[in-house]
């Protein structure tokens, strides 16, 4: 079989579910890391302020404002399939995951604009 | 209006390989038009299904570029861009032969479902009395229309990637028999959809609901389902 | 995904909204302000609501993401069942311990 049959993952609400599953494997894999430099704290607050200092750096902040759409878009997406799994069915789904999606840009946004 | 469509053809089993052919173009054509046409004058070894020819049956689902579709339903001048059609059997199925796949394993997900009707009466009780603004009743009604053509289960993603997963056709079938106050074998349906390969597979993905040739909405069944088996779950009615 | 781990699941994902909503603001404000680590740290140091909030907010993250692994791990990898609940068993270990070693380094005094 080729890829010409799989035409259906074409549909915009099949993209939303890939990007809150890529979204949430990204959040799990930065995690960890997180967790460990918070951590730095510990052995003394001089490692934690050269590292908040090293983030200031505008490619940091970037990558900052990125992961600030990936949790956003995650949460709003998880909270559009809350809705669909608790609440009565409501149609026109794709608007809900497109105004999900441009929230999230917009919070990234606002970020960025304003560290940047 | 182009006068010749290529049309590409799945040959052989799960190891075969897209066949070309020329087929004069018509107006009012549809798909199973194409294959049949391909058949009788170009092929006769080509194998496929079809019965009624007009919608009812849903024998006839192929995957036609890309997506899968009742073939009698499908008019050649709504998918043939560029006079060109691409023709395979339906996924997430075995292939048999070209375009006609095995559909037991389709079958057997309605049965793992509990996607039976059982009784709770005889035929000496009095008939039951169901108001058709009932809301249980609708919530079935609206649900009850599939002729499990398989169209939703092989468009649904969680069925190639999940071989637990009863799928959307099973699933959407024991939603209206959950809703039908006639029947007594809810205890063990909720069981079975509350376990693993179950509703709570479900992603919301939507493809079954985009690609049903009847219009049903097994997402939306799959979502009533997860509340329902989360509710007696929650007061003890099922274990996990 | 059965009804228990659906449960779960979807518990921590609603602890969750308003937690990881309060996160983004803080962090907004944070680097906004450009504070330094003495400063979060001066703010955040004995705080019992700060260990409270992101202590839970941790809790539900070490639930929360081994389940969806588990699913992402049965999906799109080759690996049996059993060791899909394994490696995301380990990985939710990995995120408790590393998470509230994180949140005692900025609220023990």
């Amino acid at each position: 079989m080729t890829a010409r049959l799989l035409m259906h993952r074409a549909e915009a609400l099949w993209l939303a579910a890939l990007i809150h599953r890529v979204s949430g494997l990204a959040l799990a894999a930065f995690l960890p890391l997180h967790f460990l430099t918070l951590g730095l704290a510990i052995e003394n607050e001089a490692r934690l302020e050269n590292f908040l200092r090293w983030s200031d750096r505008p490619l940091v902040k970037l990558s900052e404002g990125v992961l600030l759409f990936v949790l956003a878009i995650h949460v709003f997406g998880g909270l559009r399939l809350l809705v669909i799994e608790n609440l009565p069915w409501v149609g026109g789904q794709k608007w809900f995951a497109a105004i999900a999606a441009a929230v999230a840009i917009l919070a990234a946004i606002t970020f960025l604009v304003s560290v940047l | 209006m182009a006068e010749v469509l290529e049309v590409l053809l799945w040959r052989g089993g799960s190891n075969g390989r897209y066949q070309t052919y020329e087929v004069p173009r018509r107006a009012n054509q549809t798909v199973l038009d194409v294959v049949t046409w391909v058949q009788r004058h170009l092929d006769a070894t080509l194998s496929y299904r079809f019965a009624c020819r007009v919608g009812m049956c849903g024998s006839c689902a192929m995957t036609v570029n890309g997506r899968p579709r009742w073939t009698c339903r499908t008019h050649v001048s709504k998918v043939a861009g560029g006079g060109r059609l691409t023709i395979g059997p339906i996924e997430n199925l075995p292939v048999i032969k070209d375009l006609a796949v095995d559909m037991t394993a389709f079958f057997a997900t309605w049965q793992a479902a509990n996607g039976v009707f059982a009784p709770s009466a005889t035929r000496a009780a009095p008939i039951a009395r169901i108001a058709p603004e009932n809301a249980a009743r609708q919530a079935a009604d609206a649900a009850i229309e599939c002729i499990n053509c398989a169209v939703c289960y092989a468009a649904c993603d969680t069925v190639r990637w999940n071989p637990a997963y009863l799928g959307p056709a099973a699933l959407n079938r024991a939603w209206t028999l959950l809703n039908d106050e006639r029947d007594a074998g809810n205890a063990k349906r909720l069981a079975v959809i509350a376990d693993d390969g179950g509703c709570y597979a479900c992603h919301s993905h939507q493809s079954c609901q985009e690609h049903c040739p009847v219009g049903l909405n097994p997402t939306a069944s799959i979502a009533g389902l997860k509340r329902r088996a989360m509710a007696a779950y929650l007061k003890g009615e099922i274990g996990s | 995904m059965n009804v228990r781990l659906y449960v779960w699941q979807r518990l921590t994902a609603a602890i969750m909204v308003p937690l990881a909503l309060v996160h983004l603001i803080v962090i907004f404000f944070a680097t906004r302000h450009g504070l330094s680590a003495a400063e979060i740290l001066g703010r955040t140091r004995g705080s019992a609501a700060w260990a409270a909030f992101y202590g839970l907010f941790v809790a539900a993250i070490a639930v929360h993401v081994p389940i969806g692994l588990r699913t992402v791990l049965i999906e799109w990898t080759s690996l049996r069942r059993r060791h899909c609940d394994v490696a995301a068993l380990a990985f939710g270990l990995l995120l408790a311990v590393t998470g509230l070693r994180a949140v005692a380094a900025v609220v023990l005094p």
